[in-house]
């Protein structure tokens, strides 16, 4: 087990890169302890597998280095590293039973039988594979293979962290569940360090004590999933997160008031503060959850019009137009809604305010 | 009129791939068909395109038998999981291959060409090659090369299970709007109960090769008339409770009691199977009537606003889903609330008897 | 209109019937008519039943040019395919190395059969030939018309020069197909080369290599051109294999019926052979545990 410092990593697929765009990492300056569970979550080519490779080993980044529990690892391979992964499809020894599979990491290290034999089946009962053992691992459903290869990174008593590329890319939704509890089961159980890459917010959020969410070869934000959903920092971040991801309104501020053409939503006085400092240009941010919509007018509410509404089973969404902006609410499924118009308020604690795509932030505060 | 499926089955060697399929699907519908893998989704589309033939059973299109018309002489248009164009051809030339090889004049393939591309924002790639775009991309265009042509029917197979999980939010919106403004019959597959509602319309629940409840989305989704409809068409998972009915009172779980009242009073006694959503578990009791079922804490997961407890009661495992995010100890013992007008009940064959919203739609067999 | 199906469809499968009932059918009944027959002469034949099969199966010069086929056929398979492993294995995998390579390999391929004859007949020759020269300056005797030995290295020199290439084509493209997350499961696993060979390059090339055994196999199982111009069966009957030997009796003494026999069994051995592998590598993926 390990603690992974990341120290001013940069990569370019190019030689003699030098421009920012040739990098596919711009720049990544990340400490994780010991035993923590860490995502990496941004869209395709956000840089999030390349940063995987390079602490797998698999890639030597074009700049920076990686130090395992104070050990610069820079140039080793994955193979001296005490490092397991497990890929988006299932990699497995076609040829093997489970349980060769599930050895073979520790026949490649020359353990004794004996030794092998009790590893194994101490993992494939934390895994349910212990009826499988004895079978060839080609014919077995997706998921089934998917933890087989999650064990043979588990088997390892010296592996030094665990990484998970998007593993749950070609399982069912209901056993994605199953899955995703096993891994934390794991986690909780073993205190092993994980780091998991996914385009997938919820497998992100759920998975992981912090999240990173990566665009564009940089690192916009690293922080617990209540903060990402709370404060993003960026807009991106606010979109990304969350489904639907958050809603973004031009304002103008006016003393307390921030202006959405003309209509008036009312600020809370320190968010106000900062956006005396932030000038003109302001937008607000607010969770399609944190939206009120009334039947009725309310007061401090804005008149909006109805455009849609989308039955989600346990819960609605609304798209409304308010003065030729867009937004979107998230409502609980037994609220009624009234037709064509509605009444929406902003809760003061939960609106957010960006500038030039960054959140307002008071100085000092994380 | 429409698309109709009469008593289809498809049988490969010794396996049976679609079972008693019959299917009425309205001109201009809206349907998804919702299934885990291998349900026989994909066996059923490509039969609906002609591209295999039932071994047994009638199809018919606007009164039209077309069971044995190959899928050449069919009007229909399919998008795949995989992004399908041709790799040789420009973005352009990919969408008006389905004109060109109809014979229209060019100019009407310029303009459908660009109308096409815009509406998939895809009108500044018409000069680039497949292999230089976005899997996101790539599927667009794959999209509409199925739309140019204005076919009667449009099959799109878990079109977007391959893209990032925003994007398929944001295509999910766009495709939602152009199937509304389409005449075609649109039969769409998915894995993921949230997309099959997100799109809406009629709802094709199947499960082994058959198919198990039709209807609109919503009634599906708050009717599931089986326990195996229920299972797929929830997300998170649907909650289970073994319990039985005696003299007007339940008995549930581990000795939870209560007496039955409105739509369940008319249940006569016997042993049934208790289904509860995730988000109808509360950790605060919302009124009077709720019950209590108290349980330990097996794993607690956080998505930002939600937190989703894996807790244990008795033999059962149950997942609560609760607003907001709160730490909770593993091992810790905890006791969640549910109001019993939420639970759907079932008998013993996994038939739904009592719903919460009271109507038990017979719509589609039942297995 | 119930279950209506285009049957015209079955007039664009008539020409492939028409040309497969000339090309082989027709051809193979007339084969089985000589074998059972005696023929003296146009219209003058009398039925003998298995009588040529009988001569032919005790014939002992047939039996020794059998068992040299096999010994050929044997040394082709176990130096062409794991020396079209290894060459695969070795080739690079991308930019202008791997097209050079793959131009090279192709090119013994492209060449027709009877010219690799003669490129080998001057290259081996003792007098004047690159190899054979050399060979003989270095002072050991090498004369592929004289002694036996000297032949068959010859003419496996040849085989395996033209032939391999065929393998490591297969094989290569077989190891391209390998997607890359199995090299880096492979490494992270801390799997030696010997074993990213053994459990996952050599069972993911299973059926190309099927297909490079039973091509090889049937190929080095027919050769004629090649021996026929080298060393035209000799030195004494040493190069004589069974495609030789058939030509031998069917031309060169025009006994039709034996001929037609001996034509008969060898098709059928090369049919139960090339089963018999091809059994043995479908089993291979699923008997290993």
């Amino acid at each position: 087990m390990a603690r992974i410092d990341l120290k001013q990593i940069a990569h370019s697929y190019h030689d003699g890169a030098q421009k920012p765009e040739d990098f596919a990492l711009r720049r990544v300056h990340e400490s994780w302890d010991d035993g923590g569970a860490y995502a990496l979550l941004g869209p395709s080519g956000c840089g999030k597998t390349t940063l995987l490779n390079i602490i797998s080993g698999l890639l030597t980044p074009s700049r920076g280095s990686v130090f395992f529990d104070g050990q610069d690892v820079t140039a080793l391979p994955p193979e001296n590293r005490n490092i397991a992964q497990v890929f988006q499809f299932p990699v497995l020894y076609d040829t093997m039973t489970v349980f060769g599979n599930l050895a073979f990491p520790l026949r490649n290290r020359g353990v004794d039988t004996e030794q092998i034999r009790q590893r194994v089946n101490e993992v494939a009962d934390i895994l349910d594979l212990t009826t499988h053992l004895k079978k060839k691992a080609s014919g077995l459903s997706a998921d089934v293979k998917q933890k087989i290869s999650l064990g043979r990174g588990l088997v390892r008593s010296d592996v030094a962290a665990i990484l998970f590329d998007e593993p749950l890319t070609v399982i069912d939704p209901q056993l994605k569940w199953h899955l995703r509890c096993k891994l934390k089961q794991i986690h909780e159980r073993l205190k092993l360090t994980l780091i998991y890459v996914t385009h997938d917010q919820v497998e992100a959020l759920t998975f992981a004590d912090r999240v990173m969410v990566m665009h564009g070869g940089k690192m916009l934000q690293a922080g617990a999933p209540e903060d990402l959903f709370e404060k993003p920092e960026h807009k991106f971040v606010g979109y990304f997160i969350g489904s639907p991801g958050m809603n973004f309104l031009s304002c103008i501020l006016d003393g307390n008031i921030a202006r959405v053409n003309g209509a008036a939503i009312e600020l809370a006085d320190a968010t106000a503060a900062l956006a005396k400092k932030a000038g003109q240009k302001l937008e607000i941010g607010i969770r399609p959850t944190y939206l009120k919509v009334h039947s009725n007018k309310q007061p401090g509410s804005i008149a909006a019009t109805i455009k849609n509404v989308e039955d989600q089973g346990s819960f609605k969404i609304v798209t409304l137009i308010l003065n030729q902006q867009t937004l979107r609410a998230r409502i609980p499924e037994d609220q009624p809604i009234p037709d064509k118009k509605a009444w929406l308020s902003f809760p003061t604690q939960k609106i957010r305010l960006y500038a030039d795509g960054q959140l307002l932030r008071a100085q000092g505060a994380s | 009129m429409g698309l109709l499926l009469q008593d289809v089955d498809k049988i490969v060697g010794r396996e049976v791939h679609l079972k008693d399929i019959s299917l009425d699907l309205a001109a201009g519908s809206r349907n998804v068909i919702i299934g885990r893998t291998l349900a026989g989704k994909t066996s059923l589309l490509r039969i609906m395109a002609g591209l295999d033939r039932p071994a047994s059973g009638r199809i018919t299109m606007d009164g039209r038998d077309i069971t044995g018309v190959s899928v050449r002489k069919r009007s229909v248009a399919m998008v795949y999981q995989q992004f399908i164009n041709y790799p040789s051809l420009t973005v352009y030339n990919n969408i008006a291959s389905p004109l060109k090889l109809a014979g229209i004049d060019k100019k009407q393939i310029d303009r459908r060409v660009r109308q096409i591309a815009q509406m998939l924002h895809i009108e500044n790639l018409l000069d680039r090659l497949p292999a230089g775009l976005s899997g996101g991309q790539q599927q667009r265009t794959a999209i509409a090369r199925a739309l140019i042509k204005e076919t009667e029917l449009l099959l799109l197979d878990e079109p977007l299970v391959n893209l990032d999980y925003k994007l398929r939010e944001q295509l999910r919106l766009e495709l939602q709007e152009i199937f509304k403004r389409r005449k075609a019959i649109v039969v769409y597959t998915t894995t993921e109960p949230a997309e099959a509602l997100m799109l809406g319309g009629n709802i094709i629940v199947m499960d082994q090769g058959r198919i198990l409840q039709t209807g609109p989305a919503p009634n599906v989704y708050h009717n599931p008339i089986t326990t195996r409809v229920a299972e797929v068409f929830s997300d998170p998972p649907i909650n289970y409770l073994e319990g039985s009915i005696h003299s007007g009172k339940v008995i549930l779980g581990e000795n939870i009691c209560f007496t039955l009242n409105g739509r369940m009073s008319d249940l006569e006694a016997g042993d049934y199977r208790f289904g509860v959503r995730s988000n109808h578990f509360f950790l605060n009791p919302n009124g009077p009537g709720d019950i209590k079922i108290s349980a330990t804490v097996e794993l607690s997961e956080i998505n930002g606003s939600e937190t989703f407890i894996h807790i244990r009661h008795g033999d059962t495992s149950l997942v609560v889903q609760n607003e907001g995010v709160h730490q909770i100890k593993i091992g810790s013992a905890i006791s969640v609330y549910v109001n019993p007008s939420r639970f759907f009940v079932y008998d013993k064959q996994g038939l739904l008897k009592s719903s919460p919203t009271g109507r038990i739609h017979q719509t589609g067999a039942a297995a | 209109m119930e279950k209506w199906q285009d049957n015209r469809a079955w007039f664009l499968v008539l020409p492939v019937f028409v040309i497969v009932a000339f090309s082989a059918i027709i051809p193979l009944l007339t084969v089985i008519n000589y074998s059972v027959q005696d023929i003296f002469g146009p219209g003058q034949r009398v039925f003998v039943g298995a009588e040529w099969f009988k001569e032919v199966l005790g014939d002992k010069r047939l039996h020794a040019a059998l068992w040299r086929q096999f010994l050929f056929s044997g040394l082709v398979l176990l130096i062409e395919i794991p020396l079209g492993i290894i060459i695969a294995l070795t080739m690079p995998k991308k930019g202008w190395g791997a097209s050079a390579s793959l131009v090279t390999l192709a090119l013994p391929l492209l060449i027709p059969w009877n010219v690799i004859g003669t490129i080998w007949i001057i290259f081996t020759r003792p007098d004047i030939g690159l190899f054979g020269a050399t060979i003989n300056k270095l002072g050991m005797s090498f004369d592929h018309t004289a002694s036996s030995l000297d032949a068959w290295v010859t003419l496996m020199l040849m085989e395996v020069w033209h032939w391999t290439p065929l393998v490591a084509l297969l094989a290569y493209a077989g190891l391209r197909a390998i997607p890359e997350a199995y090299y880096q499961a492979a490494k992270v696993d801390g799997a030696s080369s010997w074993s990213v060979f053994r459990h996952i390059q050599l069972p993911k090339m299973r059926g190309v290599l099927t297909i490079a055994v039973l091509l090889r196999f049937m190929d080095s199982f027919l050769i004629y051109a090649e021996p026929f111009v080298l060393t035209g069966g000799g030195p004494g009957n040493s190069t004589t294999f069974l495609s030789i030997y058939l030509v031998k009796i069917a031309v060169g003494q025009f006994d039709l019926g034996p001929a037609a026999a001996f034509s008969l069994i060898y098709f059928l051995i090369i049919l139960l052979f090339s089963w018999l592998f091809y059994q043995a590598l479908q089993n291979a993926g699923k008997g290993e545990g």
